[in-house]
């Protein structure tokens, strides 16, 4: 398999998304926003049609109006508004009409195919395409790991960030930059309609597994690298989309991690002498919210008056 | 540039409230190093507006407020100021450790980058033995009491070595003995020049380390009884 020089291309290309994309998704998930990649996607695409329609650099445009979208995207949240919800989809779905309205009144001669896009193409990876893929990924992981504790900072308590004096809206504005970079950057190997999978899944098993932010960071990337390159593997020698395989992959970890999971929770609740037999609600206390007003309701009366 | 001799906290005049409406008017406070005045009122009468609005979050009706002798709205050097929120404001999406948490109080200290020194571990193993939280570093956020969780936040603010440190309701669902460790570490801060504004629902253990108790609803500072200036 090594022997095809277009197998050690792709096998680069897919560790190269593998160890960004999770990198990207652990900073989406923990604000929430684990459908935005694929809402970036959308966008991308719009600009991929324009490119292909022009004759001109199709990742390039794809990069451009992924970043615009991302941009627009993030400015709208911040701003709060009931109007940004509705705003968030016509910019969605006027990105992919747009994309496929464009492409259908393409010039004649031009290669209209979005296919290879919208669900990737791994093994048509060059040489020359690894370069930038390379650059892109230095970039992003200099802001999604280099800039980690700044980004899990704003997300975990905007008003105290914002009181720390950290630039809370530009912290986000970069993260929303990175992720268009990093959907351009999966665009070719897993397909704009996959890349958010890569992003989120690796970060959802990270989730199941881990105790803490940097934990979770380094579980979503080995996670990441992992099935990116033996979904890239499988795809070669099944004959399978490389895409499909690498996303597919992932959710089988997912799935992994959370009976995993399960049975420790279950172990651990089994030890517990005073288990409660709600097996069906969620596991674990997940919010520490309600316990705080029931435990000063507890102790109220034996308070002592100081004072 | 603010002036060394400026009070750390200083509000003048000022009427807050929310959407341009004051809730509060007539406020006079002053706020210098050492000093550790509690805010106190019945619910509604704007405390946590108050806290909000000298943090710079909003609510300014009319009048001034100043931090370390600077304009509110010029004021740049937060690190200087610590915040400890009332509600458990910390939601995650993914796990975080409470060590995790108090680490982030630290990054106002280090530019982007920058790497974690010594110093700030230290900083951070201080600020959650003054919580009372020492040996619960390792543990996940979501799997704390609540009263475990709001000190949890005071490490938080402690971790930056703040010279202000302003505490909405942190005693709020703390058992008693917590509440000791936290009153002995507002002390020792105090003694260090730290000046320090509490929101209070109940004294409780803290009434030894108040200097100064303002009660909202009696706009001018009423000296608390045995206080020491």
């Amino acid at each position: 398999m090594l022997g095809y020089g277009f197998m050690q291309t792709a096998l680069v290309a897919a560790v190269l998304v593998g160890l960004t994309a999770p990198t990207v998704g652990v900073h989406l998930v923990q604000r929430r926003l684990s459908l935005i990649g694929d809402g970036v996607g959308h966008v991308a695409l719009l600009g991929v049609a324009l490119g292909l329609a022009t004759r001109t650099a199709p990742v390039a445009a794809a990069l451009v109006t992924a970043v615009t979208g991302a941009v627009l995207l993030e400015v709208l949240r911040h701003r709060r508004s009931a109007a940004a919800d509705v705003a968030l989809s016509v910019l969605f779905y006027g990105g992919i009409a747009g994309a496929v309205v464009v492409v259908a009144r393409a010039p004649a001669g031009s290669a209209v195919n979005l296919d290879s896009y919208l669900f990737g193409a791994l093994t048509t990876t060059t040489r020359a395409d690894l370069v930038a893929f390379t650059v892109l990924a230095a970039v992003v992981l200099t802001v999604t790991v280099g800039l980690g504790r700044q980004l899990f900072m704003a997300a975990l308590d905007e008003d105290f960030a914002v009181v720390a004096g950290l630039p809370v809206l530009r912290l986000n504005l970069l993260l929303a930059t990175v992720t268009a970079g990093t959907v351009v950057l999966s665009m070719r190997i897993l397909g704009l309609l996959l890349i958010s999978g890569l992003m989120v899944l690796p970060a959802a098993c990270a989730q199941q597994l881990a105790r803490g932010y940097r934990s979770s960071m380094l579980t979503a990337v080995a996670v990441g690298v992992g099935v990116a390159t033996s979904g890239t593997v499988v795809s070669f020698y099944a004959d399978t989309p490389s895409g499909g395989t690498i996303v597919l992959l992932a959710v089988a970890v997912f799935v992994l991690a959370r009976l995993a999971r399960t049975v420790r929770r279950g172990t651990a609740r089994l030890a517990d002498a005073g288990a409660h037999e709600d097996a069906g609600a969620p596991a674990g206390p997940r919010s520490a919210g309600p316990i705080g007003p029931a435990i000063s309701r507890w102790r109220g009366p034996a308070r002592p008056s100081a004072g | 540039m603010s002036r060394p001799d400026a009070p750390l906290l200083a509000v003048r005049g000022a009427a807050v409230g929310h959407d341009g409406r004051a809730v509060l008017g007539g406020l006079d406070l002053e706020v210098g190093p050492g000093d550790v005045v509690a805010v106190r009122g019945a619910n509604g009468t704007g405390k946590s507006t108050l806290v909000r609005t000298v943090l710079g979050l909003g609510g300014l009706v009319r009048g001034r407020v100043e931090l370390f002798g600077t304009p509110l709205d010029r004021f740049r050097d937060w690190r200087r100021v610590g915040y400890v929120p009332q509600r458990t404001a910390v939601t995650a999406g993914m796990p975080v450790t409470v060590r995790e948490l108090v680490a982030t109080g630290r990054l106002p200290r280090l530019r982007p980058w920058q790497r974690f020194t010594e110093a700030d571990r230290c900083g951070v193993d201080c600020a959650l033995e003054g919580a009372g939280l020492a040996g619960d570093g390792h543990r996940q956020l979501a799997e704390l009491s609540g009263g475990q969780h709001r000190r949890a936040l005071v490490a938080r603010a402690l971790a930056g070595d703040p010279e202000l440190l302003v505490l909405d309701e942190p005693t709020a669902g703390v058992d008693a003995a917590a509440q000791q460790v936290l009153a002995a570490t507002l002390a020792g801060l105090s003694a260090t020049g730290v000046g320090i504004v509490v929101v209070l629902h109940e004294v409780g253990p803290l009434a030894p380390v108040l200097t100064r108790t303002v009660s909202l609803g009696h706009p001018t500072p009423v000296p608390l009884s045995g206080a020491v200036g």
